[in-house]
């Protein structure tokens, strides 16, 4: 008989009526990011960075620009200090493969996701900002950070985000750099 | 008195809601009906093949990610796959299991879209796309906490996947694998009988199994068209083969068997990752490889079935730390040459809904 295949349709979509409704009302209400989120607002610590640009290297876009000088004595060897450090965010995809890269703990996807801006030249993160933000560092490739809870303006200290150099922060003895994986 | 008519040109789409993407056919009407048809594709064309060359083999992986943007998971798979035969390394245990669930929660999410977009051009406006969006918004909610990202993944890696699943993702999987069966019923309930949707898929637009063969179609396509095919039986990367699933067939190739070929596919894949969630050992995910690869020289080639069909990648290596080609054998953009024969003499209401039932991705066919 014709209808009867409606019917049964029309039937599903009036259960839908008593249904809980599964969307949110955006700004208002928001939806928790999970710990691995990634995005938004690079979280980059100076005092872990030391300018070694692999995270400009693995960039696939080639959007990070790293330049420091050398400081400190040349018999014990350098010290880099990072003067520029630009990220094009309008351009990076979130690939994370910056953060995956880089060896001292020192670059971190960010968990905020709201991006908009209203002219292209905000859209370059640089050092002055990477350094004044607020760190909220995400969880992805630092699974040390997966239990970190984040409150509306808490900010990680650096010896908690980093997982390597515990030694260092705790006052200890400088350990040797670790070289970056890869093969050469 | 009869009036003297012409056939008249039309140039359908590229911006058309309906054509998925930036897709244009231009088809020639004798009034109502196709008398030629030709598809124009292009649009989209961002030389990902080429930039392939420039970028070493793990940079790759987020170009893959931009191919079928509604299925990454199974781009990402397919390329490390090829690259990890051609430098022969063989990813931990955990790993395969790992990508095996990916692969096929992206293979829910992505028939989800398919068919929800197919019900939105036959007319059942936007109320079977939103049941369906909301199904695959938890699958997505499961992506981002295992890989932080909802559409471009980049999340399996040369020699495993980038991280273990976390903790919160066994329960959410399995509320997931729990209600989704009820889901599916659901949307069969909601239009398998309806008659409005027979009257507009049933023989229409059929693919003839000799015809799909000749084409070189893949995935649902084909096997709607009554062809047992599936690259997960027939060669069986990865550990398909220790799993047990049926393959769905349609039987006369029309868009009606090729929609439900998609609403059985997905209970199929709901009933490999519950093996899968059962058997995953424990274990490490990744093998130690550096993430400067530079393999041998030779070349390789890696299939996998994508939820389009047979998803391909061709990696030549010069022993350098970028391959020397990197050649996409995408299902969508081959699927699309039998597009012509199967249009043809119908109207051009079925025009759409037929080029809806092929479920292409226009990131995929121009790439
Ligand atoms: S997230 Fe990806 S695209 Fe963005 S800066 Fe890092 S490597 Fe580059
Ligand atoms: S890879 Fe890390 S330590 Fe090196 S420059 Fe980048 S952020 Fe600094």
């Amino acid at each position: 008989m014709y209808g009867i295949g409606i019917a049964k349709g029309m039937l599903v979509t009036i259960k839908h009526l008593f249904r809980r409704t599964f969307t949110v009302q955006y700004p208002e209400e928001r939806l928790k990011v999970y710990p691995r989120y990634r995005g938004q607002e690079f979280v980059w610590y100076e005092e872990r960075c030391t300018g070694c640009a692999t995270c400009a290297k693995y960039c696939p876009l080639g959007i990070i620009k790293i330049v420091t000088h050398p400081v400190g004595n040349p018999a014990e060897g350098f010290d880099y200090y990072v003067d520029v450090f630009d990220i094009e965010i309008a351009r990076c995809m979130f690939c994370g493969l910056c953060v995956e890269a880089c060896p001292y703990d020192a670059l971190f996807m960010g968990t905020h996701y709201e991006m908009a801006s209203y002219t292209r030249q905000k859209l370059v993160i640089n050092v002055d900002q990477l350094k004044k933000a607020k760190k909220q560092p995400s969880a992805f490739m630092r699974p040390h950070l997966l239990d970190v809870k984040y409150e509306e303006d808490t900010s990680l200290t650096p010896e908690r985000a980093g997982r390597m150099w515990q030694g260092r922060w705790a006052g200890g003895e400088k350990p040797a750099p670790q070289a970056p994986k890869t093969e050469e | 008195m009869a009036f003297r008519t012409e056939p008249i040109t039309v140039n359908f789409g590229p911006q058309h809601p309906s054509t998925h993407g930036v897709f244009r056919m231009r088809v020639t009407f004798d009034g109502e009906v196709i008398v030629d048809m030709e598809p124009v594709f292009g649009y989209l064309h961002r030389g990902s093949e080429k930039l392939a060359e420039e970028r070493t083999y793990t940079q790759v992986i987020t170009l893959t990610d931009r191919l079928d943007y509604v299925a990454s998971m199974s781009n990402n798979l397919a390329y490390v796959l090829a690259v990890e035969k051609l430098c022969g390394i063989n990813p931990p245990e955990r790993a395969q299991y790992i990508r095996v669930i990916m692969a096929e929660l992206v293979r829910i999410a992505s028939h989800l879209m398919g068919l929800g977009f197919l019900l939105n051009d036959l007319g059942a406006f936007a109320t079977p796309l939103m049941y369906m969006f909301r199904e695959r918004e938890k699958i997505m909610d499961l992506f981002e906490m295992v890989c932080g990202a909802r559409i471009t993944f980049s999340y399996m890696r040369i020699g495993g996947v980038a991280e273990d699943l976390p903790p919160e993702f066994y329960p959410a999987m399995t509320r997931f694998l729990k209600e989704m069966p009820g889901y599916i019923d659901e949307y069969e309930a909601l239009l398998r009988e309806n008659e409005i949707l027979l009257a507009r898929t049933k023989n229409v637009g059929i693919l003839q199994p000799d015809k799909a063969i000749n084409g070189s179609v893949s995935g649902p396509n084909l096997r709607g068209s009554g062809v047992p095919w599936d690259l997960r039986r027939a060669d069986p990367y990865e550990i398909y083969d220790r799993f047990e699933f049926d393959l769905p067939l349609g039987k006369v190739g029309d868009t009606y068997d090729r929609f439900l070929v998609r609403l059985e596919e997905m209970r199929q894949s709901v009933r490999i990752l519950n093996q899968a969630m059962e058997q995953i050992p424990k274990g490490p995910v990744r093998a130690s490889v550096p993430m400067l690869v530079r393999p041998p020289i030779g070349d390789a080639y890696a299939h996998v079935e994508a939820p389009k069909g047979e998803l391909g990648f061709y990696v030549v290596s010069d022993n350098s730390i970028a391959p020397y080609r990197c050649k996409i054998r995408s299902p969508s953009f081959i699927n699309l040459t039998v597009l012509r024969d199967m249009v043809l003499g119908w109207k051009l209401a079925d025009m759409i809904v037929i080029f809806g039932s092929l479920d292409v991705n226009m990131g995929e066919v121009d790439r």
